[in-house]
């Protein structure tokens, strides 16, 4: 059923001999720079929106908080810090990812990686644009894509480069047969140029009219986070730990069923129930949500198979991060079908449960994973050493406690503000006050992860020097021979 | 045999089909609606809002005002928006055909705006409020909203206080020798919440709470059987025919 036919593979197998076979580290090589920019930016960027989402969240119990300035308000610097954990930091990471995936898996070199530095710089500064442009007031009101419309050119033209190099690089590949994680990352390379484009085409520049916006807008929410970076982690997911334990992947038919129950699913939104929309569309939007039970069973299912048994001789922090990150997708998955339904959306619509949710699927599914893969990967394209088991253990448990803390607090807070919500006999402000412990603790949470954002940080910077040093000394030492 | 397209194109269809219900469909069923008249007043319903009030949704926007505010309510069985006195009817895709971008909101961490121009049509009550919510609150009760001294002038008082001057309940100490003066952006964004009113009767919705007003402006029978009007928080009534300000 995949595409590994032989006719196909004809055209590659030809030339294959003609080049001998690619031994791991030249692929590596191939990709250090791109794969280096891409991790690096994304780990400043979450370094970013981590310390805009620690001012947040204090400014959620401490309103008095740097008020003052238009620039700094929560309404500004919190769509800064989601997006910038989107478009900064997911969107750079899954082409890190896939770049070197696809060379590793596909067992080609990754060709001319000068235009896609180019296509970095320009998707980076068209992020930083809007950012700016946010805290400038200039915000979309579209939750998501608030970036301003002048940052859109630098981010469409950016993503096409680096999609058409990736789509290259996939087609260029010799080895024919498919794993699953090219499945989704293939997928969500496309997925994302069409949610993106044809959200912003419907909400930003030719808006549709009245409410069928709030439907756009959950459609690209809902496709964003939980189709796209479904099939960006999970491909990584599926790709990590097999690799990582030795062991195969227990089935390819649950991680194609998965994949498939994702795009079918995934991208149905979450309207609340009293939407002021005809009830068939919160009604369908339901339905389909409480259908990903069947793709959560399957990754479920498929890890199970693949773990079980599993004993590591000696514990593995990147297997940590990357376990962690599944557990967190299984999670923040069943909060998602757990809030479709009918009477857990009426409790739940409203309140700080969902912004526990995006975290967990965020961060906790996302970031974790990713924070794995780049650990696993930039010492492999830098041809450097490993990094110290140290180093990433303490990264994790700053990540794995601010997760914890923070999507922990805000979940049950969020249960407490829904009961209370829909009690009239609480007034308003006591609905506020009941919030505050959990938000408090919310607070530490993401004084972790900004830590963890710092120590990924340091850690890159740090081991790209000391390779750029070793690669200066290197040349200096075969000049001197010369 | 190559598969590859065949693939690919099928799960580029898997994929529409969430874009197919929940974009094409809704688009197709109300994309192209359009004010009516009321079958009561014979009015078009709903008006387009005037330059003030458009501009202060411009401040709405910038300022997120929408992250924190839902502009929208449920139908009386479902949860408390109408017992907090939220609105006298669910709100439905008609109140909205003049927002763009619709900021419905996604979150509660404040009281639902969409008639805040019915619940409070005070404008002084509303500048204090965004100047500094604590001011408005009475002692002891803490608002969780940021100030927002940034669309304010904070100016020495010379001679006699402006009249454009914000006046303070008692309840608030501001600081001695000064006046508030609302800036141009504090006064669109106040038209803005003024203009917020989604209670008009419709004929697949009429108005459920027996109190509100039959249309937005015709207060006679108004208040003589307010379901609960005395939460009202300090200094708000300068209009007691509204239904409850309740926060």
């Amino acid at each position: 059923m995949s595409s590994a036919t032989q006719e196909k593979g004809g055209g590659a197998v030809a030339t294959a001999p003609s080049e001998p076979i690619l031994s791991d580290k030249e692929i590596d090589a191939s990709c250090r720079f791109p794969v280096l920019v891409f991790f690096l930016s994304a780990a400043i960027w979450f370094s970013v929106s981590a310390i805009l989402g620690l001012l947040v969240s204090i400014k959620l119990h401490s309103s008095g908080f740097l008020a003052d300035c238009s620039w700094l308000t929560y309404g500004r610097i919190r769509p800064v810090q989601l997006d910038a954990m989107v478009y900064g930091f997911a969107v750079p990471a899954a082409f890190g990812v896939m770049l070197w995936l696809f060379c590793r898996l596909g067992r080609a070199r990754l060709a001319a990686p000068g235009v896609l530095l180019l296509a970095a710089k320009i998707w980076n500064i068209g992020v930083l644009i809007g950012s700016i442009g946010i805290l400038a007031g200039d915000s979309t009101g579209v939750e998501w894509l608030e970036y301003p419309r002048y940052a859109l050119p630098f981010l469409l033209i950016a993503y096409a480069l680096i999609g058409i190099w990736a789509a290259l690089t996939f087609h260029a590949r010799r080895q024919q047969q498919l794993y699953p994680s090219q499945w989704y990352l293939l997928a969500a390379l496309f997925w994302f140029a069409w949610i993106f484009s044809a959200a912003q085409l419907l909400l930003v520049c030719a808006p549709v009219r009245g409410v069928v916006q709030i439907c756009v807008n959950a459609w690209y929410a809902s496709n964003l986070l939980n189709v796209w970076l479904s099939a960006v982690g999970l491909g990584a997911i599926f790709y990590f730990i097999p690799k990582l334990t030795g062991r195969p992947l227990y089935s390819y038919y649950f991680a194609l069923l998965a994949f498939w129950g994702i795009a079918l699913f995934g991208g149905w939104g979450l309207l609340p129930v009293n939407a002021p929309l005809p009830s068939w569309i919160p009604a369908l939007s339901a339905v389909m949500s409480i259908a990903m039970i069947l793709p959560i069973l399957a990754v479920v299912l498929n890890l199970r198979g693949t773990l079980a048994g599993y004993r590591g001789t000696t514990p593995n922090p990147i297997l940590s991060l990357i376990v962690f990150g599944a557990l967190s997708f299984v999670l923040a998955q069943s909060m998602n079908v757990l809030s479709a339904i009918r009477p857990v959306n009426l409790l739940l619509a409203f309140t700080y449960f969902n912004a526990a949710q995006t975290h967990w699927m965020l961060v906790g599914f996302f970031g974790s994973a990713i924070f794995g893969a780049i650990y696993y990967v930039v010492p492999l394209v830098l041809d450097a050493e490993p990094f110290a088991a140290k180093k990433i253990r303490l990264n994790a448990l700053a990540l794995f406690g601010g997760v914890i803390l923070y999507g922990g607090a805000l979940a049950l807070g969020g249960i407490f503000q829904g009961l209370n919500l829909n009690n009239p006999d609480v007034a308003f402000p006591d609905v506020v006050k009941g919030t505050l412990p959990f938000l408090h603790i919310s607070t530490l949470g993401s004084l972790l992860i900004v830590v963890a954002g710092l120590l990924l940080s340091f850690n890159l910077v740090s081991v790209a020097c000391r390779a750029l040093c070793a690669c200066c000394n290197g040349s200096k030492k075969s000049e001197a021979r010369a | 045999m190559n598969f590859g397209p065949l693939i690919f194109l099928g799960i580029f269809f898997t994929m529409s089909l969430s874009w197919l219900g929940l974009v094409l469909g809704p688009q197709l069923q109300l994309g192209r609606q359009n004010p009516e008249p009321n079958d009561k007043t014979g009015q078009l319903y709903p008006q387009a809002r005037s330059g003030m009030a458009h501009q202060g949704a411009e401040v709405y926007r910038a300022n997120g005002c929408f992250y924190c505010h839902s502009q929208q309510v449920g139908p009386e069985s479902f949860g408390s928006d109408f017992k907090r006195g939220w609105g006298s009817r669910r709100t439905v895709a008609a109140d909205y055909l003049f927002d763009s971008p619709v900021m419905a909101g996604s979150q509660r961490v404040g009281p639902d705006l969409a008639n805040i121009g019915v619940r409070q049509p005070d404008e002084n009550f509303l500048l204090a409020h965004i100047y500094n919510p604590q001011s408005t609150l009475p002692s002891g009760m803490k608002s969780n909203m940021p100030r927002y001294p940034y669309l304010f002038e904070r100016r020495r008082i010379s001679g006699k206080v402006s009249p454009a001057a914000i006046r303070f309940p008692a309840t608030f100490t501001g600081e001695e020798g000064y006046e508030i003066i609302p800036k141009r952006d504090a006064l669109a964004l106040v038209a803005y919440l003024k203009s917020l009113q989604s209670e008009t009767p419709l004929f697949e919705l009429p108005s459920l709470t027996p109190s509100t007003n039959v249309v937005a402006d015709t207060n006679a029978v108004a208040g003589t059987n307010a379901p609960n009007g005395t939460n009202a928080p300090a200094g708000t009534n300068a209009a007691p025919s509204t239904n409850t300000p309740a926060k």
